[in-house]
């Protein structure tokens, strides 16, 4: 073999080219095969993923708008309370101010029919309105005030005007008094703050996703405050510290259990140990976050081993030969270079339990709550419960409402996902 | 001293056969240093060093030369207790060092590092500016306490290791910046920064080109007069070149050891023979 290949090197040389060459063909088209696989399937997943969002989008844009009316409330002597402003009857009002609008409307059904048409909101409006700058008697306030749901889904189309009466909830008395606003340039859609300024109400024109945003950021608080430095320093210990025998492999196999163990079992916990036997208090954002906390932990262990171990053997030794102790190496060389992987897991870990529900349904964070949670102690909803309560709910209104609060949710934990791109350049060193 | 290694032809002495395994030349020096004695290695059931006996002289470059696999490291590792790092490493046997025994329970292998340092393999700076890498060894052990107390054990290390014209004025700048041999420099530093007995090397040159060599190898000389050296390297040239007493391993034995002069030229056992004369390697 050897002898032949030096005698008759030029002509084995040719051969063996030959064979490379037959062999090419046949090699390129198996890459181009699988390339093209690859491309197929990151097309697929962006096509899904594209029409989730257009439809979440599509769904859930006209949230952001909430049809407005513009009422005329002149304000009499003798309206307004003197002494005590707060007790004034604004809902009475706002009745005869509506009255005065539509003058012909004089039967007591019509006239609550006639109410229907504006928010139980309005009368709010019309307080805050005037404890903020008191009128003086005989003034007219030109307000924008919320008209009723129904009215909102008939102005953005979702519900049809030339249907029989009976199918619509609104009937055509009420129609012709909308359109008598719409003659009157009185009724227009407008930036929906009450979206983003309120808690959760049964009124889907008065429902706001600000108390579950609140309820959420108390709840991760919480998480994060807990899991962050319980989940790195379990992770340094059994990375670095621990030594290798039974009792660590069994840990280490429980902690990779516990990440796949469903999470509905953590609120189980909760339920059992916080509620029944701490005796905490429910639907709170401390005992959400506690669950949460032990719902992320083992995320934030296993990404924090694996940042430690990328972590070069050599730069332990260098640090133990000049005489560091263990302690020593691990906080001046090699967290420094493990942070990055351990801000990501936790960050990746904290988006996880952002979009949590079912724990937090065992311990009762499924509750209607309408006020907004001023501390871990309150009782609070989170984001991903709230879309689950709207989209339990029957009005048609709550299901755009379902749609903007999946965007907002979205948009947190697209805000949160960059925030660990941009820790993870920061603190990474590229030396 | 050289030309032995490129002649074939040693003349006719009476060697050891192949099969000894026991130590032969002058393994006892007048003024010792560190003295191990019987120091046997294991690495699980596994057995990479056996009987080891040999002392490591003030102030003189001991060096370790054998087939690669034959225990040249493990051996070193042992200086400085870095094999505790090793989980199934096991070492038997005394290592005396300042009239301790290295392995006795009661002694804490943090001052006993700070004393024998260590310089590795492939050179590993810490990712920090090259002034961090020096002071930071100090600073741990409270031997510098102000800023200038560091800024002098910097500049005082840099300048023993040959360094400080090249890096003066980028001290604030990544120590893994530096080319190979720099870096290699940087580490001799650090490794000399909390002023050791003993510097233990392995293989510091077997990643770099020959002129960042000939650098590392004029600083071993001159670091001779102040520390004690034990280097292992793969190329015999350079245990020629630096050392004054030669080790060489064989298969987990030390086969002989002498001075250096007369083990290349006067080898007292067939495989010493074999090995420098370059029969098998
Ligand atoms: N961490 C380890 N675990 C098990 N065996 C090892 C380990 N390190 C080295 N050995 C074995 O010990 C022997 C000596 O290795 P080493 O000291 O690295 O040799 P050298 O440095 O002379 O090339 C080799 O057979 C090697 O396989
Ligand atoms: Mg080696």
């Amino acid at each position: 073999m050897n002898n032949s290949s030096t005698k008759n090197g030029s002509r084995n040389a040719g051969r063996t080219i030959d064979i490379v060459n037959k062999g090419l063909k046949r090699r390129y088209r198996k890459e181009k095969r699988f390339r093209l696989y690859g491309i197929l399937s990151i097309a697929a997943s962006a096509a899904f993923l594209a029409f989730l969002l257009t439809s979440i989008v599509m769904n859930g844009y006209s949230a952001f708008l909430q049809t407005c009316i513009r009422l005329d409330v002149p304000i009499e002597a003798g309206m307004i309370d003197e002494s005590n402003p707060k007790r004034s009857d604004f809902q009475g009002i706002i009745k005869s101010a509506i009255r005065e609008y539509y003058p012909d409307v004089t039967e007591r059904r019509e006239k609550r029919e006639l109410y229907s048409l504006f928010s139980s909101g309005a009368a709010y409006q019309l307080r805050n309105n005037v404890l903020d700058n008191p009128p003086e008697a005989g003034a007219t306030l030109s307000l924008w005030v919320l008209a009723d749901d129904d009215v909102d889904m008939l102005m953005k189309g979702h519900m049809k005007r030339d249907v029989p009466e009976s199918e619509r909830r609104l009937n055509d008395r009420q129609l012709r008094w909308i359109e008598k606003l719409e003659n009157d340039d009185r009724i227009e859609k407008r930036f929906n703050t009450t979206f983003f300024t309120s808690g959760d109400s049964r009124e889907p024109e008065l429902a706001g996703i600000w108390g579950a945003v609140r309820g959420s950021f108390y709840t991760m608080l919480v998480t994060l405050a807990l899991s962050f430095p319980i989940g790195i320093a379990a992770a340094v210990y059994l990375e670095e510290f621990a030594p290798k025998n039974l009792a660590t492999d069994f840990i280490e196999v429980n902690i990779n259990n516990l990440a796949a163990v469903p999470s509905i079992v953590f609120g189980l916990l909760g339920l059992a140990v916080f509620l029944n036997f701490f005796g905490m208090p429910r639907s709170t954002p401390l005992v959400g976050g506690i669950v949460l906390m032990l719902m992320t932990l083992p995320t934030i262990i296993i990404a924090s081993r694996a940042a430690l171990k990328a972590v070069p053997p050599s730069i332990r030794e260098a640090a133990l030969g000049v005489g560091s102790s263990k302690l020593q190496v691990v906080s001046s060389h090699v967290l420094p270079l493990a942070l990055p992987g351990m801000l990501t897991g936790t960050i990746i870990g904290m988006a996880q339990a952002l979009g949590e529900t079912a724990p937090l349904l065992m311990i009762g964070m499924v509750a209607f709550i309408v006020d907004i949670p001023g501390g871990f102690t309150d009782p609070a909803a989170v984001m991903p419960v709230q879309i689950y309560l709207w989209a339990d709910s029957p009005e048609r209104a709550f299901v755009e409402k379902t749609s903007a609060a999946i965007m907002v949710l979205l948009g947190f934990l697209i805000a949160m996902n960059a925030l660990a791109v941009v820790m993870r350049k920061k603190f990474e060193r590229r030396w | 001293m050289l030309d032995v290694l490129n002649t074939t032809t040693v003349e006719k002495r009476n060697l050891a056969p192949r099969d000894s395994r026991k130590t032969i030349g002058t393994v006892n020096v007048p003024n010792p240093r560190m003295v191990c004695r019987n120091v046997n290695v294991y690495y699980g059931d596994k057995q990479a060093i056996r009987n080891v006996t040999i002392d490591i002289g003030c102030n003189e470059v001991l060096s370790m030369i054998g087939p690669s696999g034959c225990g040249k490291s493990t051996f070193l590792r042992c200086l400085n207790r870095m094999n505790d790092t090793i989980d199934n490493c096991r070492v038997e046997g005394d290592i005396i060092f300042e009239g301790n025994d290295i392995y006795d329970p009661s002694i804490d292998v943090v001052p006993l590092r700070a004393q024998v340092g260590m310089v590795f393999q492939k050179p590993n700076p810490f990712p920090k500016s090259i002034y961090e890498n020096i002071a930071w060894a100090p600073k741990i052990h409270g031997i510098v306490e102000s800023k200038s107390d560091a800024d002098e054990i910097v500049e005082t290390s840099l300048v023993k290791a040959g360094l400080w014209e090249e890096v003066k004025d980028r001290l604030d700048q990544p120590g893994t910046g530096l080319s190979g041999g720099q870096q290699q420099r940087l580490c001799i530093a650090r490794a000399i920064a909390v002023s050791p007995e003993v510097i233990l090397m392995d293989e510091p040159c077997s990643a770099l080109d020959p002129i960042a060599t000939a650098k590392i190898e004029d600083l071993i000389e001159e670091l001779r007069s102040h520390y004690t050296i034990a280097i292992v390297t793969h190329s015999m040239q350079q245990a020629a070149r630096v050392s004054q007493r030669t080790a060489f391993f064989h298969l987990g034995d030390l086969i002989e050891v002498g001075k250096t002069d007369d083990v290349f030229t006067k080898p007292l056992h067939q495989l010493t023979e074999d090995y420098i004369t370059g029969r098998y390697g």
